[in-house]
């Protein structure tokens, strides 16, 4: 069993059919429940919940505040290759993109843009790459961490799927967090949008997380690419993904992203709109649906609006980010996956955290939890 | 003077806090100064402990507080053995909040892992104070092995329930020869009262002072609940009646025979 079996039991056209017919009564039963249901949550979602946009928020920032307080956990990525062998149609590392100058840094590299970030007190990173068992394959990711390791109180991943085996190499490394994004959960249109290379398995990507938590991983982080599919739909599948992997992977800490679609290299236009209501919509429902879930939010916004977002139940959020692998240490350096919005530095980020009334954290997390031997 | 007492260390206040959660250190400092309390715990995950310009080591005074570590974040024994060993080589007292709570969600103890770690640390020389569910034979279990507090918890932690496990507290109270620490879910003045009332040694309290829109304000608030619940206790709470006296009673004619 895995989450494939679950959402094979919803037919897409049918699932988005009964989110668009809740009506407020339904919106106002979800409000008031305890812990929510998979049909309260299709209301929170739904249209008719957008006139409820206020209360939500409300319950949403209540219910994280009292389980995360008034903190905000920074974490900053680390781009260490940008080459692929994947076709994403709306991705700047697509293959086919000739205008990306390709690169994957050295170890010296990597440990030079380490450093850059650990001077900006970042204690939490998450390494990306592309796919590409040629640049960079498990043994390559396992010296780069081991390399960093010592800088940083926590190492997340997000990289090509791995088998269960590739895993635990990480863990062992000292890994302690997978991201990996579905990008849509419709299968037609993941189809549609990976023509060809390895991410076009839509069942290995689908059960990739599955994978990292039963090789013990403490954090995984799961999204969709808003933007890409259906809004309601993608939403749907995003919040009871998460609340699958809760429950199977129990002593995991779940958390979902709301990445939204950004001009890459390439031109790739979204599929359809999401707004910023829509947007707020679906992180405040996502958070009364998994009080506990850590919220997840990049610098793919606009400053103003992430500012705005923080009291409504974001948890973690990343600063000062570049896209492009060297980014750090060279400012001029490579092609970036994507353009950010927010470019502002972390001190700035900070500020501005603290303005809101909230503490920003840099470390939350010891790399000593995940030592093998107690010393 | 009542003084509570942990491992033969003497402490003017019964209300312990913590230091997660805040909205800043500033409004941190003031929610500590304000519940007049002499221990703080600090999560290890949260402090760079071989750091001496860390915030939270550089800036809570040491000769004021108790700076009780916490292994907040272990999923097992062997975790938070690990952080337990790393903060006293990195110079803090060897006294230690155990938790264990392996489960992300409710942030519940783990009753086998907690009760393994505390032989091992025991065994190591530290003072052990374990964070536990309300079961009164773990509690017992713990005692037996020579942990210093049993701490309870009133509801699970963020929660602010208040004393939800109250039937098990009570028993754990009656049979507890350490001091016992109601610890997590007190979210008003009131549940610290409650807790103390019925004859707790101390209480815990974070995320009600934390999340508070006036952290001092309300450390204080809790600290009168603590003291006003000590007191209450002490003085001899009346007991609640189970029966109602009849004003004519049915007994009353063995009286009248005499």
């Amino acid at each position: 069993m895995s989450f494939l079996d679950e959402i094979k039991k919803y037919d897409q056209q049918e699932l988005l059919d009964s989110i668009l017919s809740k009506k407020p009564a339904d919106v106002e039963n979800a409000l008031h429940a305890e812990r929510l249901s998979l049909d309260d949550f299709q209301a929170l979602i739904s249209p008719a919940a957008e006139n409820y946009l206020e209360p939500m928020a409300a319950r949403a920032h209540q219910i994280s505040l009292r389980r995360f307080g008034n903190n905000i956990q920074m974490y900053v990525p680390i781009y260490i290759s940008n080459e692929c062998t994947n076709g994403c149609v709306y991705c700047g590392f697509n293959c086919s993109n000739d205008n990306v100058h390709r690169k994957t840094l050295s170890l010296k590299e990597i440990e030079k843009e380490a450093l850059a970030l650990h001077k900006n007190e970042f204690r939490h990173v998450l390494v990306l790459t592309g796919e590409d068992p040629n640049a960079i394959g498990n043994d390559g990711l396992v010296a780069a961490i081991r390399k960093i390791r010592p800088l940083f109180s926590s190492i997340s991943i997000e990289v090509y799927p791995m088998d269960v085996a590739g895993y635990r190499q990480m863990v062992e490394a000292g890994v302690d967090g997978l991201t990996i994004y579905q990008e849509t959960y419709d299968p037609v249109l993941y189809e549609k949008l990976h023509p060809y290379g390895m991410k076009r398995n839509y069942r290995w990507r689908l059960e990739t997380p599955e994978r990292g938590g039963e090789a013990g991983l403490r954090r995984i982080g799961i999204g969709a690419l808003l933007g890409l599919g259906n809004f309601y739909t993608e939403t749907f599948f995003t919040g009871f993904h998460a609340l699958y992997l809760a429950h199977r992977f129990w002593r995991t800490q779940v958390s979902v992203s709301f990445p939204r679609i950004r001009p890459a290299e390439g031109g790739f236009k979204p599929l359809y709109t999401v707004s910023d209501q829509q947007m707020v919509q679906g992180i405040c429902a996502t958070r009364l649906l998994l009080p506990d879930a850590g919220l997840t939010l990049s610098t793919r916004e606009s400053a103003r609006f992430r500012d705005n977002l923080i009291p409504l139940g974001i948890t973690q959020m990343s600063a000062g980010s570049c896209t492009a692998p060297g980014g750090y240490s060279h400012q001029d350096e490579g092609t970036g996956q994507f353009n950010i919005d927010d470019d502002r530095s972390p001190e700035e980020i900070g500020r501005i955290i603290r303005a809101k009334g909230y503490e920003a954290v840099w470390k939350d997390w010891d790399a000593a939890f995940l030592e093998k031997k107690a010393s | 003077m009542d003084e509570l007492i942990i491992a033969g260390r003497r402490f003017k206040s019964r209300l312990l806090v913590g230091t997660g959660k805040f909205s800043s250190n500033q409004a941190m400092l003031e929610a500590m100064e304000a519940s007049g309390s002499d221990i703080v715990t600090v999560a290890l995950r949260r402090v760079d402990i071989d750091n001496p310009e860390d915030y939270m080591l550089k800036h809570i005074d040491r000769s004021k507080y108790l700076l009780l570590p916490n292994t907040s974040g272990a999923r097992d024994c062997e975790e938070a053995v690990r952080l337990a060993r790393l903060a006293r080589a990195a110079g803090c007292e060897p006294w230690i909040k155990l938790e264990v709570t392996p489960d992300p969600y409710y942030l519940l103890p783990d009753p086998i892992e907690t009760y393994k770690a505390a032989q091992i640390l025991i065994k190591d020389g530290f003072t052990v104070l374990p964070y536990i569910n309300a079961d009164p034979i773990l509690a017992k279990h713990l005692q037996e092995i020579g942990c210093a507090t049993v701490m309870p918890l009133g509801a699970p932690i963020g929660t602010n329930k208040g004393v939800k496990t109250r039937d098990n507290i009570a028993i754990i109270i009656e049979q507890a020869h350490v001091p016992v620490v109601v610890d997590a879910g007190l979210g008003a003045p009131s549940h610290a009262a409650e807790a103390m009332e019925m004859g707790a040694d101390a209480v815990l309290v974070n995320t009600a002072l934390a999340v508070s829109p006036h952290p001092g304000m309300m450390a204080a608030a809790f600290r009168k609940g603590v003291e006003a619940g000590r007191e209450a206790f002490l003085a001899g709470l009346g007991k609640q009646r189970k029966f109602a006296e009849a004003s004519s009673p049915l007994t009353g004619f063995l009286r009248d025979d005499k």
